[in-house]
């Protein structure tokens, strides 16, 4: 039967569809590819820190894997993965539609992303950057001697790439909705990306400007940011924070968006409390504009407006532990199946737990001074980004993994890769939180010989977090030929992209879904395997 | 390697104990959350797990706006306890006592310099008295550094452009880590040293020059003969011709300068400025930021003519002619 | 954002993308993509604009000094071109409403006629700060403090304004493809979404230059 998978053959009918699955796998391979990239870096650097001197590589190659580490693994992999891949395939299916608003957008949107990739990694070719991900100026304006302005072009221009799908999506929902789908019968994903798309319309245009100022300053040698020329580097860090708080939130909300799925179909039973998780997401997203200096609480912002910062910061974690409190309410008198995206979900509610937990940490004030910059900050963001956001991917590729493959994934395998990357990834970052509160700063290459025993649990468990990953990346790619093949609905899920053939054809549906229920039922017929 | 597990900081100062109770509480709140999610979690997880040959029953669980407000309400309470116990932790912390010694500390790519009042000069290694606050006043040459000593429990940045303070009590002798903390390029990790905490009595002997070089190869002490940081920031002035405009016993062409630190000044514009560490360092910088009411735009800037310890020694020689307390001056600049 | 349409005309039907049910979901997603891309345009101008607040602020004085160094004869025509643009834009979609072809030609044609005059003069201006030597990074001397801050403003105006006549160049560019489509015809009054698209777009471009002008050109004057 047709799909859109062999509705036509050829590269040419890839790099010019305008279907929005079929860029859902272009971006795909592209972020699957970048994260491979970003997370050698980060084999290498582990490996340097075995020893406590610096002697695998010389410092300056040290800074620049840990710089490249950040850059790739931010901009080209954390904050387009969920959006670009699950959030491209399924945001027109979940609303009935046929594809986004703007599909040629959402082509070229693929095409800049790209364009931005190049730069960066034509930079990393080249001899790489050492300034780290936050370009803190002046070292990055004038004392650096490194390919700043191409990885900070590389940025801007994959910030466009990223503005690019958020509108798609905003008009999208906005437009498109199904007959009878109502804002509050839409699936909880949606309200993520949502907020998500919200942030990025506003966060990141700021971000670009930042970059702009700082290649214009370090090419023209301008006095922006330099105090030699009357300017003020604290500047720089308010813009290049303005985004970059919020960043964070748009790399964790689709994730959370992924979970509230998760949660429900493999309980069967409807979210605890709709109403309240889907203004949550819209609660991080406001409030997580307000509350950029709490990365800046030494660095000269003066004590009041520190004391504000804390204060909202404070506030913002709210909304995230309200999410986790419903997300385990759902689980309450459900019939949980332990499928691997399930399990994925729970490892994620625990992580995520830990890791917002440890930013209250970052958010008081006396406290905050002794630990930033230090490896409990380290700790904290990798327990939210790939204890967090990672778990949140690798769960909603394989819950989705029928529909957009038209396979399923060994089970088997796919629990086993899951328990390993759990236990790597936490033999890897919690010796980290211990390290930080030590006082091991952090883009260090060379340690004091106390922290040795901790450099070394931690890049063990690194070592087995990679083999973790690498395993989901053999049997989908294997399971494409040779899985078994999917139903319609494999897991008994609510959710219009399920009433689709696995995987659909290039239209989606037929005529356009008319809504009559609320989102999250789960009646008696839709068991397993069944046809709708 | 040996096996040396170190896991938790020594305390040295007086402040370490108050953030490493609230390090604590944090510690205890997120053991109770986290477990009560884990527990929560898995309860649920095997409790209403489904076999896979039985159908599915579901059931109806009514939301609750009560609990819904009480998972609400606690954590926000929690937090806001949070928030004030932080804040005053972190207030304490930006106020340094009245009698606090001052040092100067100048970071720069890749060593840090610290001068003492009398003079005496190190790089790399500080040397000071126990159980008397120390008042650091940090200045960086090239880019952002940040000044860190985990067992003190204190940290601040050093921007280019500005100064910034940061103060400690040590409460006992011994030898700390001194990091630097904010990446500044090639040889981050190696810009680090030690804080020599010492007696009372044995530091005055190592300011006198009796305890040369005690175990600290990184450290450089300069003679004494060159006189303390004011007695050089006096010849400086004296060098870059400061003292021809900004006479001692009248009023010369540009202000009079006895008695201007830590005083009230105000500007041709109509602004009053409190006259601390900044204000000092920016009017020999940028003079025509702020003028002085009743005096002309004439004094050039000495941008790029001395360096951040020459203007440290300037702002010692300032200080040390004459300086009115206000309650304002013990504020954190900026 | 209703329009009027004129009773019997239908828009053809290949003009109706295919994910879209009917031509008012598609007229509604590009007017609301259209707003949001603009939004993010407020935010993007609106960090410069932050940057140059601070520097105003701590270098008043400076930047008031700076600000008759700007040409404001040619500033203030260059504003009166550019309200003047915005004017034949918006007689370009009232054309289109109305089926008035030859009038909606003239008026892209305008339009992109001033904007490429308000460039003219741009660049004009551009050039006379590169004799005067004022061009940051290029050939302005900082031999003493206030050349330094003054420095700052001139990069502002180089990187607010450039970025601004770069909107400019995008936007005659637009009009120009525009301009070839209602040649052939493509613009009705039951269709000419991409006219008032483009419209929008363009008065944004004019508002940030309204802001762009007092800030750069007037703030000295009043002294």
């Amino acid at each position: 039967m047709a799909n859109y998978l062999n509705v036509n053959y050829g590269i040419r009918s890839w790099l010019l569809t305008k279907d929005h699955k079929r860029i859902a796998l272009l971006y795909l391979g592209a972020v699957t590819l970048f994260f491979f990239v970003g997370g050698a870096a980060a084999v290498m650097f582990r490996i340097e820190l075995l020893t406590p001197e610096g002697d695998l590589v010389q410092a300056e190659t040290y800074n620049k894997l840990f710089t490249m580490h950040g850059i790739v693994m931010i901009f080209l992999f954390l904050i387009p993965a969920i959006p670009a891949v699950l959030g491209n395939f399924l945001l027109p299916m979940m609303l009935g539609a046929r594809d986004l608003a703007f599909p040629r957008l959402n082509l070229a949107s693929w095409y800049v992303f790209i364009l931005g990739a190049l730069f960066m990694l034509g930079a990393l070719l080249a001899g790489g950057v050492d300034t780290g991900w936050t370009f803190y100026p002046p070292y990055s304006t004038v004392s650096s001697n490194t390919y700043v302005v191409a990885t900070a072009l590389g940025a801007f221009i994959v910030g466009f790439s990223s503005i690019m799908t958020a509108l798609n999506f905003i008009v999208t929902i906005h437009t498109m909705r199904a007959p009878g789908q109502t804002w509050f019968r839409l699936p909880l994903f949606i309200w993520s990306h949502y907020a998500t798309s919200v942030i990025i319309l506003l966060g990141t245009p700021v971000l670009a400007i930042s970059i702009v100022l700082l290649a214009l300053e370090r090419v023209f040698g301008l006095g922006i940011f330099n105090p030699d020329l009357g300017g003020d580097p604290v500047l720089f860090q308010h813009l290049f924070w303005f985004y970059s708080h919020p960043a964070v939130y748009i790399m964790i909300l689709p994730a959370m968006g992924v979970i509230s799925e998760l949660i429900t179909t493999f309980s069967r039973k409807r979210i605890f409390s709709y109403h309240f998780v889907a203004f949550a997401s819209i609660a991080i997203a406001v409030l997580g504009f307000f509350v950029w200096g709490h990365h800046m609480f030494v660095s000269g912002q003066s004590v009041y407006a520190s004391m504000v910062f804390s204060l909202l910061s404070m506030l913002v974690a709210i909304p995230s532990a309200i999410k986790v409190f419903n997300w385990t309410a759902t689980l309450y008198k459900g019939s949980i199946s332990y499928d691997t995206p399930l399990l994925y979900a729970l490892y994620f509610i625990g992580l995520f737990t830990i890791g917002g937990l440890t930013g209250l940490f970052l958010a008081t004030l006396g406290l905050d001074v002794h630990v930033h910059d230090t490896y409990f900050v380290v700790a904290h963001f990798h327990y939210i980004m790939v204890g967090g956001t990672i778990m949140g991917y690798l769960g909603g590729l394989h819950f989705w993994w029928p529909k957009i493959s038209g396979r399923m994934y060994p089970e088997g395998w796919a629990k086993f890769a899951a328990l390993v990357i759990f236990v790597g990834f936490n033999l890897t970052f919690f010796p980290q939180f211990i390290l930080g509160y030590l006082g091991m700063p952090r883009r260090y290459y060379a340690y004091p010989e106390e922290f040795q025993v901790l450099n070394v649990m931690s890049s063990a468990g690194a070592s087995i977090l990679a083999v973790g990953y690498l395993i989901p990346m053999i049997y989908m790619v294997w399971s494409m030929r040779y899985g078994p093949l999917a139903s319609a609905n494999p897991f008994g899920a609510s959710g219009l992209e399920w009433r689709t053939p696995s995987p659909p054809p290039t239209e989606n549906f037929p005529t356009t879904p008319i809504v009559t229920e609320e989102v999250y039922v789960y009646p008696a017929e839709r068991e397993r395997g069944a046809a709708v | 390697m040996r096996f040396n597990l170190p896991l938790f900081p020594e305390q040295a100062s007086t402040i370490a104990g108050r953030v490493d109770a609230l390090y604590f509480f944090l510690v205890g709140v997120s053991l109770f959350f986290t477990l009560v999610i884990f527990i929560a979690v898995v309860y649920f997880a095997v409790k209403y797990h489904h076999k896979t040959d039985e159908p599915h029953a579901p059931h109806l669980v009514a939301d609750n706006l009560r609990l819904e407000i009480i998972w609400t309400v606690v954590p926000l309470a929690l937090t806001l306890v949070l928030f004030f116990w932080g804040a005053s932790v972190y207030f304490s912390m930006s106020r340094a006592p009245d009698n606090a010694l001052e040092i100067f500390v100048v970071g720069r790519q890749w060593m840090w310099k610290f001068q003492h009042p009398d003079g005496q000069r190190e790089i790399n290694e500080l040397h000071v008295p126990v159980g008397q606050p120390v008042k650091l006043v940090i200045a960086s040459e090239d880019v952002i550094h940040s000044f860190f000593v985990p067992a003190f429990r204190v940290k601040y940045d050093a921007v280019p452009g500005r100064y910034t303070t940061v103060w400690f009590e040590a409460t006992k002798t011994g030898r700390f880590h001194m990091f630097c903390a904010e990446y500044c390029g090639t040889l981050h990790s190696g810009m680090i040293g030690r804080v020599v905490v010492l007696e009372p009595a044995q530091y005055a002997a190592w300011l006198s020059g009796e305890l040369q070089g005690a175990g600290t190869a990184a450290a450089a002490t300069s003679p004494r003969a060159e006189g303390s940081a004011a007695d050089r920031g006096f010849r400086l002035f004296q060098q870059l011709g400061c003292a021809a405009c900004h006479l001692q016993q009248r009023q010369g062409i540009g202000p009079m300068l006895s008695g201007v630190f830590g005083s009230e000044v105000r500007l041709q514009d109509g602004r009053t400025v409190h006259a601390d560490e900044t204000y000092i360092r920016e009017s020999i910088l940028q003079p025509q930021a702020k003028i002085t009411a009743g005096f002309q735009t004439l004094m050039p800037s000495f941008q790029g003519r001395v360096s951040e310890e020459d203007l440290l020694e300037l702002l010692a020689y300032i200080k040390s002619i004459g300086q009115r307390q206000t309650l304002d001056a013990r504020r954190q600049t900026p | 954002m209703s329009i009027q349409r004129s009773a019997n005309a239908a828009p053809p039907s290949d003009l109706l993308a295919h994910q879209f049910d009917d031509i008012e979901q598609q007229h509604d997603a590009a007017s609301l993509g259209m707003w949001a891309f603009l939004a993010t345009e407020v935010m993007f101008f609106g960090g410069m604009f932050l940057g140059y607040a601070v520097y105003r602020y701590r270098f008043a004085g400076v930047f008031a000094e700076a600000s008759n160094h700007m040409d404001i004869v040619l500033g203030t025509l260059n504003t009166a071109i550019l309200i003047g643009s915005s004017l034949t834009v918006v007689l370009a979609v009232h054309a289109a409403q109305r089926d008035d072809r030859r009038l909606l030609q003239r008026m892209l044609a305008l339009t992109m006629f001033l904007g490429a005059i308000f460039l003219a003069i741009k660049f004009t201006e551009y050039f006379h700060k590169y004799e005067e030597t004022l061009v940051p990074g290029i050939n302005l001397v900082l031999a003493n403090e206030r050349d330094r801050q003054a420095a700052i403003f001139y990069s502002f105006y180089f990187a607010m304004s450039g970025m601004h006549a770069l909107h400019m160049i995008i936007g005659i560019a637009v009009f120009a493809v525009l301009f070839g489509a209602a040649r052939r015809g493509r613009y009705t009054s039951a269709y000419h979404t991409p006219v008032e698209l483009a419209g929008l777009y363009w008065h944004f471009v004019d508002i940030i230059w309204i802001f762009l002008f007092p800030l750069f050109y007037l703030l000295g004057r009043h002294q």
